[in-house]
């Protein structure tokens, strides 16, 4: 009799550890799938930077510090975004942005350039992947939410450092003013 | 672009969660079907000759089943055909297929295919098997007459659909209230053709009494199946309008959007009956109000804007 009951207690516990774990596992994927659409975004923006550079120098060609500022930036963020942490990244891309502001602001004073068709394609472009970073970064943020709480909840929290299940750092970028960028009007 | 700056991560509906009671919804949808179309055959069987309703059982299973499977591979399709929507190339209307992509991003789904339906009135609709096999479709009235954040709320709502696996539950209804219509129809006339002929012959009460019941199930069936319908894209549209409303975080985009389709008053001349209920507000502008909202498709347009100005 009391074997039946131990094993009862046994199995239903080994249950619960499997449906515990398996749940941990799912959503800390979907927090790397999440991850990963971040990552095809930033890389995007690190692709159109080097273009936008070069035509915006066509026309403001006394503006070298700012250039030269940009281009060390978006080095940064290429560097960072091979290995470094969420929370490196995200100043990396915030340093970059600062950056890409102030060449905006340059071309701003050139009114030939804005009537550049490839100039207008770039900003256009530049603005939808800025766009799109925002809308893949609230999702990741909402997964990393929903991971961590389910990890710091009783009585999950008792075993999931054990299986080597760890908090992931949300992914903030500065204040939303900034991280914009800039309306360019035609 | 203000939809997209304010910066925290407030409460949101885990598309997830409506998946995963989307998947029993669908089962459950299929089983009632199933079950109706069974019970219509074999009334209808048993009045046509004592025994053969259970006769009649198979082909049931075999009509609901096909229709299952039509509408599960092939629905997305035979919608977007009939409602004459045409396939976007990949550098048609970027400003749409930015926000298209954008949201999905927020969403965490692939970005569907964009159709565009080429017609003055605005509205715009969702279809598919699942997130990797969806599309949208928008009317170029609504590009015309709706602004960015506009947009913004519409795509947000369709996608949310997409994101909830409401496409899914919505394209098979519409197909298995076709079948279930196409059915009632066929069986009616059937007994129009041999009326009086082998009604009263070898029969008692139970004969009449299972008369009775073949005719009345052949006139309810299409009504049962026409309120599951409405009943249960009423419900979805609410769902898709808050899901879509935490997506931009800016419900009024949406509100305006709703204000805007609402008031213009002409309507959209390739959608129908069995599509209606697909479309983010009601494409045929006919809501019958001697019925008491019953037979509406959709929930009154001033009841949603009400509930999306008071979520900020």
């Amino acid at each position: 009799m009391e074997i039946v009951v131990v094993l009862v207690i046994i199995g239903a516990l080994a249950l619960f550890f499997i449906a515990t774990y398996n749940r941990l596992i799912t959503l800390r994927q979907r927090v790397k799938e999440a991850w990963a659409d971040i990552d095809v975004q930033l890389k995007r923006r690190h692709d159109l930077i080097p273009n936008l550079v070069e035509t915006v120098k066509g026309y403001a060609t006394h503006e070298s510090t700012v250039f030269q500022k940009v281009t060390e930036a978006r080095a940064a963020a290429v560097a960072a975004g091979s290995s470094a942490s969420p929370e490196q990244r995200a100043q990396a891309e915030n340093m970059l942005t600062s950056a890409l502001r102030s060449v905006f602001a340059v071309a701003e004073n050139y009114p030939q350039l804005q009537a550049v068709q490839e100039f207008k394609d770039l900003s256009e472009n530049l603005t939808a992947t800025e766009d799109k970073i925002s809308f893949a970064r609230r999702f990741y943020n909402g997964n990393v939410r929903d991971y961590n709480t389910s990890l710091q909840t009783f009585p999950t929290n008792v075993f999931a450092g054990m299986f080597g299940f760890k908090a992931e750092q949300y992914f903030e970028l500065a204040d939303a003013t900034e991280r914009e960028v800039p309306q360019v009007k035609f | 672009m203000s939809s997209v700056t304010t910066d925290s991560t407030p409460a949101r509906l885990s598309i997830y969660d409506a998946a995963a009671a989307n998947r029993w919804r669908t089962l459950l949808l299929i089983a009632v079907f199933t079950a109706l179309i069974a019970v219509l055959a074999y009334f209808v069987g048993e009045y046509f000759a004592p025994g053969a309703g259970i006769a009649a059982l198979p082909f049931a299973f075999a009509i609901s089943t096909g229709s299952a499977l039509v509408s599960y591979f092939a629905g997305d399709k035979l919608i977007l055909a009939q409602s004459q929507a045409r396939e976007l190339g990949p550098s048609e209307e970027p400003q749409l297929r930015n926000i298209v992509e954008a949201l999905a991003l927020g969403l965490g789904i692939q970005s569907p295919k964009i159709y565009v339906i080429e017609d003055s009135a605005p509205n715009a609709f969702a279809t598919g098997r699942d997130p990797q096999h969806a599309s949208i479709a928008v009317t170029r009235g609504l590009l015309d007459k709706l602004d960015r954040t506009e947009l913004e709320g519409v795509i947000a709502h369709e996608l949310s659909h997409v994101g909830n696996r409401d496409i899914r539950v919505m394209v098979l209804v519409t197909v298995l209230v076709g079948t279930v219509a196409l059915l009632a129809d066929w069986m009616w006339r059937s007994f129009f053709w041999t009326q009086g002929g082998r009604r009263d012959r070898d029969r008692g009460g139970a004969g009449a009494i299972i008369a009775v019941i073949a005719i009345a199930l052949a006139v309810l069936t299409p009504i049962i199946a026409g309120l599951i319908q409405l009943a249960v894209s009423r419900q979805r549209e609410y769902l898709a309008d808050a899901s879509g409303a935490l997506l931009t975080r800016y419900p009024p985009g949406l509100a305006s959007a709703l204000r805007k389709i609402a008031a213009d008053k002409e309507p959209l001349e390739v959608a129908n009956k069995a599509t209606a209920s697909l479309y983010i507000a009601n494409p045929l502008k006919d809501a019958p109000a001697f019925f008491d909202h019953l037979f509406d498709t959709h929930p009154p347009i001033e009841e949603r804007i009400k509930r999306l100005e008071a979520m900020d």
